[in-house]
């Protein structure tokens, strides 16, 4: 058997770039729901301005991993992390408990599986992360909120009519406005969750696009199901199985020729 | 093909068969309903039949009399919603403040499940227990004495449950992801809750709250309890006045009567007119229920359309 082909989309390779800059990093890193151990021992690097894609079967952790990022499991208790996810170019420990969670989250914005716009106009979706960091003045926020639609792929579609209300757009719409609305606080890292899993192909794959246009500016990681998406939006691949992060390379090499027995039979479709 | 003729006619029999007991339990199921239904409707067209030749302009504007023809329920009316005033100005801020604590801010421990079997509990308690409660503390203990604000706060302690239960019920049908959307932004438990939670859980606890209301407004039993009187001649002071601060508190402290005080006064005379005023008071406090309900789920159809998760 083949291994999938992979096409990249014209995306400057990150194997033609020898060193790139890391933007975080995880080391050692442990989760656990209770007494449930969901990550073992996880250590990655993130690089900045590239797309790393998290892959696996259903339930391999790739998903608690992500949100570790952004400290979303201090919502909900009996949660514990264990090691260290450091920011760069600060070297701060995302998970150290004395670094708030929400300072966490004003530096690393996320994008959820499903659309979750709020039951506001577009404007005030995408308006909102700026309120939270008390913005007041009209023009500004106006200059964002259209920075952030533009850089969504969202500003002709909505720009006649900013006031209407989110639940109006169709569901890809309604991603690229969460998109924007993760945008708008300039975001050192965007997180997305699956991002397209709700969605149908044309708007995945404007979805996509978008991705790739991305990271020209942030740092993105993605958690897929879909591996001809993370072959097709990613830069770097990490395969995680059963809580492990089994193999981490630039994404052709995992995709052509993957150095663990594991990841190849995953993604040649032989497991998973 | 004879035998499958004959084996579409068993299958015809038997549907058949099936059919009359479907008949039977609709059957069934209609006349329950019935009972329920038409007691209901004959109760209310009596009270209709008694009391609608009653009401007139005159009947809202008049103070109690000794004579039937002559009496009205203005004390009533205004008591009765100088009441709910009181009662809607401590229950649902206490209750959604309590709920959203209690959804939002508590840990998840044993103390919070027990006070949340209690605020459930609380609930199904019977209203003559929270007057006599309202009795020692309110009337002795505060020295309220047998005011508008002790009855206001007796039957805004009896609501409270209700709001509470609300605010609840209201705040978990907003979806995590909205909650997390929220939180992901950078966003602090209050500005998720200022921003998000309260008003998307608004409708849910307006219409909450609003039946809460409709049910302590025809409440009697604590009311009687703490001594509420049944002839009151006389309106509580005004709210407004002429001079400096244009606002007063005093009709808190006036005696009042309530709606169905007034109709059970009126029931235990002796003389059937006043039976007829009963009845014309009853359609009254009927209509001021009912609306309320049809004000409540107005306004959830309203809100609602607005949010679709």
């Amino acid at each position: 058997m083949v291994a999938v082909p992979v096409p990249r989309a014209g995306a400057p390779d990150a194997a033609d770039k020898p060193d790139p800059t890391k933007k975080s990093e995880a080391r050692g890193l442990n989760f656990y729901y209770g007494s449930f151990q969901a990550l073992k021992n996880i250590s990655m690097p993130i690089y900045e301005k590239h797309v790393t894609a998290l892959i696996g079967p259903s339930g391999c952790g790739k998903s608690t991993f992500l949100r570790c990022f952004n400290r979303m499991h201090d919502l909900y208790p009996g949660n514990r992390y264990e090691g260290e996810i450091m920011l760069f170019p600060d070297n701060t420990n995302l998970l150290n408990p004395a670094v708030d969670p929400i300072e966490v989250r004003m530096r690393i914005s996320m994008v959820f599986q499903k659309p979750n716009p709020f039951p506001k106009s577009i404007y005030e979706n995408v308006a909102y992360g700026l309120r939270v960091r008390g913005a007041t003045k009209r023009a500004l926020i106006d200059e964002k909120v259209e920075e952030a639609l533009r850089n969504a792929a969202l500003w002709d579609e909505v720009k006649m009519r900013l006031h209407d209300l989110a639940f109006n757009l169709s569901g890809g719409q309604q991603q690229r406005l969460c998109i924007a609305r993760a945008l708008a606080t300039d975001p050192e890292i965007l997180l997305f969750d699956e991002p397209t899993s709700a969605l149908d192909p044309i708007a995945t794959a404007s979805i996509e696009q978008l991705i790739a246009d991305l990271k020209a500016r942030v740092t993105i990681l993605i958690v897929t199901h879909n591996m001809q998406q993370a072959a097709r939006v990613s830069d770097y691949t990490a395969y995680m199985y059963l809580g492990e992060l089994i193999e981490f390379d630039v994404t052709d090499t995992i995709f052509i020729k993957p150095k663990n027995k594991q990841t190849e039979d995953y993604i040649t479709g032989r497991f998973g | 093909m004879s035998e499958q003729t004959e084996r579409v006619r068993k299958i015809r029999q038997l549907i058949a068969a099936h059919k009359r007991w479907d008949l039977f339990f609709s059957m069934l199921g209609l006349m329950a309903l019935m009972v329920g239904v038409l007691t209901f409707t004959a109760l209310f067209a009596q009270m209709v039949v008694d009391g609608l030749p009653r009401l007139s302009p005159d009947f809202f504007t008049s103070f109690p009399s000794r004579k039937p023809e002559q009496a009205g329920i203005l004390s009533a009316w205004v008591g009765s919603i100088l009441v709910m005033i009181v009662t809607a100005a401590t229950a649902v801020p206490l209750g959604v403040g309590a709920g959203i604590y209690l959804e939002e801010y508590a840990p998840k421990n044993w103390v919070t499940d027990l006070i949340e079997i209690n605020v459930t509990n609380l609930a199904g308690i019977p209203s003559i227990v929270y007057g006599l409660l309202a009795l020692g503390l309110f009337v002795y203990q505060f020295g309220l004495g047998q005011s508008i604000a002790t009855a206001g706060l007796t039957l805004g302690l009896l609501i409270l449950p209700v709001v509470i239960l609300a605010t609840r019920e209201a705040i978990r049908s907003i979806p995590a992801a909205i909650r997390e959307g929220a939180y992901a932004l950078g966003a602090t438990k209050w500005q998720t809750t200022s921003h998000h939670i309260l008003p998307y859980s608004l409708p849910g606890i307006m219409t909450g709250a609003i039946i809460g209301m409709a049910r302590a407004i025809g409440e009697t039993a604590p009311v009687i309890t703490i001594g509420a009187l049944t002839f009151i001649a006389f309106l509580p002071p005004p709210p407004v006045k002429a001079e400096a601060p244009f606002v007063s508190l005093e009709w808190l402290m006036s005696p009042f009567t309530v709606m169905p005080i007034q109709m059970f006064n009126w029931t235990s005379r002796p003389e059937a007119a006043f039976h007829h005023n009963a009845a014309a008071a009853g359609l009254v406090l009927v209509v001021m229920t009912l609306s309320m309900n049809a004000i409540a789920i107005y306004i959830r159809y309203r809100l609602r359309k607005r949010i679709k998760w």
